[in-house]
């Protein structure tokens, strides 16, 4: 049996040095970690899958150790994927998350990994959901991910969720935050964090009327990240549909309450956790979901490994140096340099017949 | 695919045992070891071992830095490196301690495993550049 071979069988029997080895070797794209993620899907499919997303500061960590004490009371295993930045100049990180996993030390079946966003080009996201696939192959029943919100690497990496809660700190600006693109359009459950705090209240009608002001410009769901597809077999204005989904159901984004430091909310939270899972899989979304979520692992793979193998292009090439020299001299531009290196693959890509096995 | 490119980076847990209350050290090292491009998982204050031991096998990190200045050492330290033995990963961890060590205490801190021993004013250059040349290979 290969290292790898083994590492697989360990991983499955519930080892969890063979799963922290795992997530390495996905994170660091070890040799081999491709056949190692490619033979774990057949294991996949049985965890509920969580994203925790919010600004800094808004009390993800505290209340993702509180969601993970109380699977873990109801007698379920809990996968926690800390994501924290990285320095874009060294490379180096701090992930300072588990300082606040304190109520389920000890406990190993509540499994904490730190990620940074070392990769590029949708590399984090990869990574984040590969790992995840290593955690449901592994056992665990919920999954919980944990990400700063601040760019849309964020947002990509919630989309490997079923469910998506974005924490919202009360003050967190006027109502004019609530009407731009961004985080709030991702939630399927808004958690006002730290209610007790002054402000709190206002935070919840503000997010209130964004939600009324939602339903009422005719867009079912009321956010999240619904694929267009749903939104169109949604849309009332189609008369064909209207027989088959008259009665289909709409999710409106609850809004929960939370003071993540005395636990307090966490049971309704998780409570609107299992509603909107329970949406999904009625409303048929679930599948709908599923399917986009691996269209969309097979175009990240497939840019990745085209950005690959034009990087590799490019270093037999003598560098891109040279070439952004000619351009800066005024010989040639970046679009005339495009179109030439490219001309070979284009004619290849047009010779090369679809193989769909 | 051959193209692919490996991007290992070197995974550190800087960790606090027992009931020394005082991190800036730690606090220190962690910002160093990031410069140093290295990633850090610290710990937090007043860890038992067997926390400690859980997030290194969790995290798989390369490196375990210990600070400790309470004088514990001669009993946290071994339960730690025991832990980690029961985990299959005391071989290929980087185990190192910090902080305040006496020298009659060191040989036995080692001979349990523990790699290195960097006692007050030891620079973080010389710290980084130790981490640099005996992370394990893995």
């Amino acid at each position: 049996m290969s290292a790898d071979e083994e590492l697989l069988e360990d991983l499955l029997a519930g080892k969890h040095r063979a799963l922290a080895r795992v997530i390495s070797k996905i994170e660091n794209r070890s040799p081999g970690y491709r056949d190692l993620v490619s033979e774990l899907y057949a294991h996949t499919g049985d965890a509920d899958v969580i994203g925790v997303t919010g600004s800094p500061g808004a009390g993800k960590s505290t209340l993702v150790d509180k969601l993970a004490e109380t699977y873990r009371d109801r007698g379920e295993t809990v996968g926690v994927i800390a994501i924290d930045p990285s320095s874009p100049f060294t490379g180096g990180a701090v992930l300072g998350d588990r300082i606040r996993m304190a109520s389920t030390v000890g406990d190993m079946d509540v499994f904490v990994r730190s990620m940074s966003a070392r990769g590029t080009l949708g590399g984090l996201s990869t990574a984040t959901a590969d790992a995840v696939k290593a955690m449901d192959a592994f056992g665990k029943d919920k999954i919980i991910i944990e990400t700063v919100g601040a760019g849309q690497n964020e947002i990509d990496i919630v989309r490997t969720a079923d469910t998506v809660a974005v924490l919202v700190p009360p003050g967190s600006g006027d109502e004019i935050q609530t009407l731009k693109a961004g985080i709030l359009e991702i939630a399927d459950v808004f958690v006002v964090n730290k209610a007790d705090r002054d402000g709190a209240d206002r935070t919840v009608q503000e997010l209130r009327d964004m939600i009324q002001l939602d339903e009422g410009g005719g867009m079912a769901g009321g956010g999240g990240h619904h694929s267009q597809e749903v939104i169109d077999a949604h849309d009332d204005w189609d008369p064909e549909d209207d027989v088959d989904e008259a009665d289909a159901e709409t999710w409106t984004t609850p809004i929960v309450e939370t003071v993540a430091t005395r636990g307090e909310g966490v049971d309704d939270l998780l409570e609107a956790f299992a509603d909107h899972r329970q949406y999904l899989v009625d409303s048929g979304e679930h599948a709908e979901q599923v399917r986009g979520r691996y269209a969309e692992e097979i175009r990240t793979l497939l840019r990745e490994d085209v950005h690959d193998m034009l990087e590799d292009r490019l270093a037999a090439a003598g560098g891109v140096e040279d070439l952004a020299e000619a351009v800066r001299q005024g010989e040639t531009d970046p679009y005339s340099i495009a179109d030439d290196v490219l001309a070979p693959v284009e004619t290849c890509l047009e010779d090369l017949e679809i193989d769909d096995g | 695919m051959s193209s692919e490119q490996e991007q290992e980076s070197i995974r550190c847990l800087v960790a606090k045992v027992g009931l020394d209350g005082h991190d800036r050290g730690a606090h220190v090292i962690a910002r160093a070891f990031r410069d140093a491009g290295f990633e850090v998982i610290y710990s937090g204050l007043h860890k038992a071992p067997e926390e400690i031991v859980q997030a290194a096998v969790q995290e798989d990190v390369d490196v375990l830095g210990i600070s400790i200045l309470s004088g514990a050492h001669d009993t946290l330290l071994p339960k730690i490196m025991d832990g980690l033995e029961e985990y299959g990963a005391k071989e290929d961890t980087l185990v190192l301690a910090g902080g305040v060590i006496p020298e009659e205490d060191r040989a036995e801190l080692k001979a349990e495993g523990v790699a290195a021993i960097f006692g007050p004013g030891t620079s973080v250059e010389e710290t980084i550049e130790f981490v640099r040349e005996n992370a394990p290979e893995r």
